[in-house]
């Protein structure tokens, strides 16, 4: 009886994370249908020409010590940031994970 | 399955996947004149150091809490990662600070948030080293302290959980970025009206732009949250999370 009710609250979470995930799904992809024609730059580089509207005679007085060589490096480092991330998220979830089930077989 | 289907799937999986070049969403190197660049940086000074002492004391009083440390920096690192397009057209990051501040408090952020600043502006020549204070300031700073905020005020009103989390986050997150557009106006006030006009420009920039990001980022959050609590529950005990006081 008990198991059940432990069961079904488990079954309603798991939905419930399907849900939200969804929800996370459409709130990312709803702007590339919403706004079609757009080329999804970054915010830094429209403050850049905002920048360059206000105060057009400003000059940056310092330039990036290393630059990514092209896009797709760019995209490496960031995918290598999301994964080492990712990683390290799923180890430790595994881990509390796994020593919570130690803890009740013992 | 028809090799067509197969097909099919797998060129939809490919469109979806085509990477996009965009760079993103810190105020860019060189791009505060120095005084205003210099002057963020100090101000950030006693959060970080007040962080790193909370953070010691947090590690010493209960080893544990390590792993759990390292995964609310983590946090952060993937979601600062993410560029992700919003309805403006522009794309922009959320900051994962949100889920370290509650656990761990504002000032253990900080510190959080500046690695992974660091990280970016060093190898990324994303956002930037003269803007490092900037930066460090909107996200590790005024960030963590609203999600932080947020979240005890509910907790206090005894709110939901979950609400509690969704709000501290995402308003961590857009505050974020409320922050960057006020820095950028302070620094480029316009010829004609000023900081306000600036102030509207950048705003339209770059709060706009985060407003789904932030919802993102707290359902992200409230995600993650769910799932350390369901395992980790004595730790959040030992961190006071669950409870009303500060």
């Amino acid at each position: 009886m008990q198991d059940d009710v432990k069961k079904n609250s488990k079954k309603r979470s798991i939905y419930i994370n399907l849900l939200l995930i969804l929800t996370v799904i459409v709130l990312v992809a709803m702007p590339l249908y919403l706004a079609r024609n757009a080329e999804f730059s970054g915010t830094d580089s429209q403050a850049e020409e905002a920048i360059g509207e206000i105060a057009a005679g400003y000059k940056p007085w310092f330039f990036p010590i290393f630059e990514p060589p092209s896009g797709e490096v760019e995209s490496l480092l960031f995918a290598l940031q999301a994964a080492a991330g990712a990683g390290i998220i799923g180890y430790g979830l595994g881990y509390l994970r796994g020593r919570k089930k130690g803890n009740t077989e013992n | 399955m028809t090799k067509r289907l197969q097909l099919a799937i797998g060129i939809m999986f490919m469109t979806i996947l085509i990477p996009k070049t965009a760079s993103a969403m810190h105020i860019m190197e060189g791009f505060l004149p120095p005084v205003w660049a210099f002057s963020w940086g100090v101000l950030c000074i006693p959060f970080i150091v007040m962080g790193l002492f909370s953070i010691n004391k947090t590690v010493r009083g209960n080893p544990r809490l390590k792993i759990l440390l390292a995964m609310a920096g983590a946090f952060a690192f993937v979601l600062s990662a993410l560029k992700i397009p919003s309805v403006t057209g522009s794309s922009s990051h959320p900051t994962g600070v949100g889920l370290g501040a509650i656990f761990f408090g504002p000032a253990a952020m900080s510190v959080l948030g500046l690695i992974v600043l660091l990280f970016q502006s060093l190898l990324l020549a994303h956002g930037g080293l003269t803007t490092l204070g900037a930066n460090v300031f909107s996200m590790a700073v005024v960030g963590p302290l609203v999600a932080f905020a947020t979240y005890k005020l509910i907790k206090r009103a005894k709110g939901p959980q979950w609400l509690a989390v969704f709000l501290a986050a995402a308003l961590g997150d857009l505050i974020t970025y409320v922050v960057t557009a006020i820095q950028l106006a302070l620094a480029f006030p316009a010829a004609v009206g000023g900081f306000g006009a600036s102030l509207a420009k950048f705003m339209g920039i770059f709060a706009v732009t985060q407003i789904p990001l932030a919802v993102s980022e707290g359902i992200l959050t409230v995600l993650i949250f769910k799932a350390i609590s369901a395992h980790a529950r004595e730790e959040l005990k030992s961190l006071k999370v669950f409870s009303k006081e500060l």
